[in-house]
């Protein structure tokens, strides 16, 4: 078990940075001066100062140096925890960081609770519904929920419930309140895949030879869907939810620019439009660690879901 | 008799809606069970009788519908009885022991929590106490250390370890019947055995009403009291063992009777002289284990030679190395010690590469037809796979070779254009058996050829193989734990156990004069053979 976390942690490492290095070299093959973006975002044209000053500017920001000595220099400094400044916004990344990663996190940790309590919900409703056009009609809604665009369905809900009822605000990032509509428009998509891999499941597992033992037993259908059904027939939901954060943090760029709500997912979207290297690449860090730490966890819990799966050497 | 029939069935007849059409599984069922009777209902697949079993426990599938007639349990009418009513005679009235072992017990739970659940059931509530009768009930089928099994999960446990918790499930509720469907077909002989006894035991001593589900005439024979013949849906004889053995009535009943391999070695021409055309010399094999558990010898000390035109049976059970003898012979898994001759050149140090013209020489059937052929595949590319593969034939000759192919294992043209699942698993294994063909090999390795099927089909496809092997002189590799199969088609036997041969000779010697404890532990297994009514010849 030790050898196997060992194993793990190092593989998250490598990962990390890759990641880290894949997209400093893919945002430096992007075509563009980035001092002459910088110098247009701050409200100043190139053209205006002289090549004295041009190469002073350069100095200063560290982009004289070779692509290699730039890279190694911004991988020295994250190592340590400096993520570099902002190039756009001339501020500390980290302070960046601290100011909106709470709010994305809020957002994405509360999607992705709804997603599951939605999907799980469905799919269980689903398998216990006997009458089978209510049954048809649930075992569609995941298909209407994943063609659905995510933009679309956010500006439905701020139609509806901000604009039409009022009961939660359209925009903003104050209180609980606001964090309700972006976090559905943010969890439908999961949920509608949750949904349709449990649905399956339980199909699948529905004819499994010990179901029949269970219903021998003298089990009720309710008794033998939650002791019997629910766990077996969620295993692949496990990996499943590992491999969706990837998509929530996605997802939080567009939820965050719709709801207007201040977050890392919009910081992404501001810094990659300004070409702004250090920004892209701490947020490309973070997301990427929080994948693997999720993935890491999920690994590890499939041994208490699924008694057959060991991450210990086997003996026999 | 002296007691109310504790299950009754009169005129009963089912049917299923398949693709908007009602298809009948039962027509006119009619039969009662005593308290304490043992009654064997037995017919091949499609014959009705997992219907029935289902019918008796309330279990029939979504799309089944009682036609017609009565279904008394214990004096209660319960053919078209709610789930509720159904709900109070399942586990208490009438336990299951279901058909596999291996995939009938729920892999994320504890052994213990799945037979308390059975037991608190069956009391009404959960009480203190269960876990000492769960270890109690699991000691009573025969477990050791149960209160090690109550912890395990199934997949800790043997097939047979697990077929005796499901027999403790079905007993926790202290019902008057017990059904078991095809209690043992997923196991070895000797643990059928063994399993069936400690079964019926039980059942004895609590005056259980036992009814068995088979396909086994000679095992039925052997256990029940009382046989119901089925056949499509409809009961053709009911009869003692006695009666069925020496005077079945219908033409049917003899089918199934003559149709189950007889134990008789077959008398076949000596071996030619010549070089064998494959021969292990002293061949082993260990694989190794994560330390500190060192290596596992798999098989050890194996030496065999194969002459054209003769068949090879090795005999044994689950875990005996036969599996591993294959794959060392067909090349997939290279010896430890020992080498392995294709006609006289050794080939055990060969890489993949340098084996590969070889395998033109060497092919095999697999065990089960249902999984051995791809589902996307016609019958006319699984057959012509292997020519395609070694650039042999194009074109019309390769559609010619697939008809001759076709003809050859007894199936029509038309075939060609299947797909597998349209096919039944009798001719399945042709088609696979047509494949393993299309090379012209020497020599085919066929591992458990016809267990997946049924008796009268088995008869066919071993019937089909000894004239294959008459008209190609090819040499076989039977590997087998049925005895009746390998003592009609095998001219040496290679008993197997841990690894290690303990018995080798011509197969009328090693089957009539078992020498090995072993040999004739699995002799006596067979079923029907204890039986000195049986009318073979042993």
């Amino acid at each position: 078990m030790k050898g196997y976390l060992a194993g793990r942690l190092a593989q998250a490492v490598l990962v990390l940075w890759g990641a880290y290095t894949l997209t400093y070299f893919i945002l430096y093959l992007l075509p563009g001066d980035t001092l002459a973006i910088m110098l247009s975002a701050s409200g100043m044209e190139a053209d205006g100062l002289s090549a004295q000053e041009l190469a002073q500017a350069r100095a200063f920001y560290g982009l004289d140096k070779g692509v290699f000595e730039q890279y190694f220099a911004l991988l020295w400094g994250a190592l340590q925890g400096d993520l570099g400044q902002s190039l756009s916004l001339g501020r500390p990344v980290t302070a960046l960081l601290a100011e909106r990663l709470p709010q994305t996190l809020a957002l994405a940790g509360t999607a992705i609770g709804l997603s599951l309590l939605a999907g799980v919900g469905l799919a269980y409703l689903t398998a216990y519904v006997q009458w089978r056009p209510l049954k048809a009609a649930l075992a569609r809604l995941p298909s209407l929920g994943f063609s659905v665009p995510v933009f679309w369905m956010g500006l439905l809900l701020i139609q509806v419930f901000a604009f039409g009822l009022g009961w939660f605000p359209a925009t903003g990032s104050q209180g609980t309140a606001s964090l309700v509509l972006p976090a559905i428009t943010l969890a439908i998509p999961s949920a509608a895949v949750y949904a349709q891999v449990l649905q399956r499941g339980f199909q699948g597992v529905w004819q499994e030879p010990y179901i029949a033992t269970a219903f021998a037993k003298g089990l009720s259908r309710a008794q033998v869907q939650a002791r019997h059904g629910l766990r077996n027939a969620a295993l692949p939901l496990l990996t499943l939810v590992g491999l969706q954060v990837g998509n929530t943090v996605s997802g939080a760029v567009l939820v965050e620019t719709i709801f207007s709500r201040n977050g890392v997912g919009r910081l992404a979207q501001e810094a990659v439009l300004r070409q702004d290297i250090p920004v892209v690449l701490a947020i490309v860090a973070v997301s990427a660690a929080a994948f693997v730490v999720v993935n890491l966890i999920v690994d590890l819990l499939y041994p208490y879901l699924d008694p057959r799966i060991t991450h210990t050497a086997k003996v026999s | 008799m002296s007691h109310p029939p504790l299950v009754e069935v009169r005129d009963l007849a089912v049917s299923y809606r398949v693709a908007g059409e009602r298809v009948k599984a039962l027509k006119q069922v009619t039969f009662s069970l005593a308290p304490g009777e043992t009654l064997a209902i037995v017919g091949e697949s499609g014959s009705g009788k997992s219907t029935l079993a289902n019918a008796l426990l309330g279990l029939l599938p979504g799309n089944a519908r009682v036609d017609q007639g009565q279904v008394w349990v214990e004096g209660v009418d319960v053919a078209h009885a709610s789930e509720r009513t159904w709900r109070t005679l399942r586990g208490r009235t009438v336990g299951l022991v279901p058909q596999d072992p291996m995939v009938s017990l729920n892999p994320t739970l504890r052994i213990g929590r799945q037979v308390a659940e059975a037991l608190v059931l069956a009391r009404g509530r959960r009480y203190r106490g269960v876990d000492a009768d769960v270890q109690a009930l699991l000691a009573q089928v025969g477990l050791d250390a149960p209160a090690l099994r109550a912890r395990q999960y199934p997949h800790e446990l043997s097939g047979g370890m697990r077929q005796r918790v499901l027999i403790a499930i079905a007993l926790a509720g202290e019902p008057r019947l017990i059904i078991a469907d095809e209690p043992t077909s997923a196991l070895d002989v000797t643990v059928q055995r063994r399993i069936l006894d400690h079964l019926q035991q039980l059942t004895a001593e609590r005056g259980i009403a036992l009814l068995i589900i088979t396909h086994d005439l000679g095992m039925a024979c052997d256990r029940a009291d009382r046989l119901l013949v089925m056949k499509q849906g409809e009961p053709v004889e009911l009869a003692t063992p006695r009666q069925v053995l020496w005077g079945a009535q219908q033409p049917y009943t003899r089918a199934l009777l003559n149709a189950a391999p007889a134990f008789v070695p077959r008398r076949r021409p000596r071996a030619q002289p010549g070089q064998p055309l494959l021969r292990l010399h002293n061949v082993g094999k260990q694989f190794a284990l994560p330390a500190p558990a060192g290596t596992f010898t798999a098989l050890q000390g194996l030496s065999l030679s194969l002459h054209a035109g003769q068949t090879l049976a090795i005999v044994g059970e689950s875990g005996s190395g036969k599996s591993t003898a294959l794959r060392i012979a067909l090349g997939l898994e290279t010896p430890s010690t020992g080498h392995v001759e294709y006609s006289g050149v050794d080939v055990s140090g060969y890489s993949w590469r340098q084996f590969r013209p070889l395998r033109r020489r060497v092919q095999l059937v697999q065990q089960n037809p249902f999984a051995a052929l791809d589902p996307r595949f016609t019958v006319y590319d699984s057959i012509v796979e292997p020519l395609v593969a070694f650039g042999l034939l194009k074109g019309p000759a390769l559609e010619h070779k697939a008809v001759e192919l076709i003809r050859r294992v007894g199936l029509p043209e038309q075939f060609l254009d299947r797909l597998p699942r349209e096919l039944s698993g009798g001719q399945r294994q042709r088609v696979a058996i047509a494949r393993a063909l299309a090379l012209a090999p020497e020599v085919l390795l066929l591992d458990e050829p016809v267990s997946a099927l049924d008796v009268s089909v088995q008869a066919q496809i071993l019937a089909l193989l000894d004239d294959l092997q008459r008209e190609l002189k090819v040499a076989y590799v039977l590997v087998s734990h049925d005895l009746a199969v390998v003592a009609s088609m095998a001219d040496q036997v290679l008993v197997l156990c841990h690894g290690q041969v303990v018995e080798q000779g011509p197969a009328a010697q090693v089957l009539g004069h078992p020498g090995h404890p072993y040999t004739q532990a699995l002799v006596a297994a067979i079923p029907g053979h204890s039986r000195s009514v049986l009318p073979v010849a042993v």
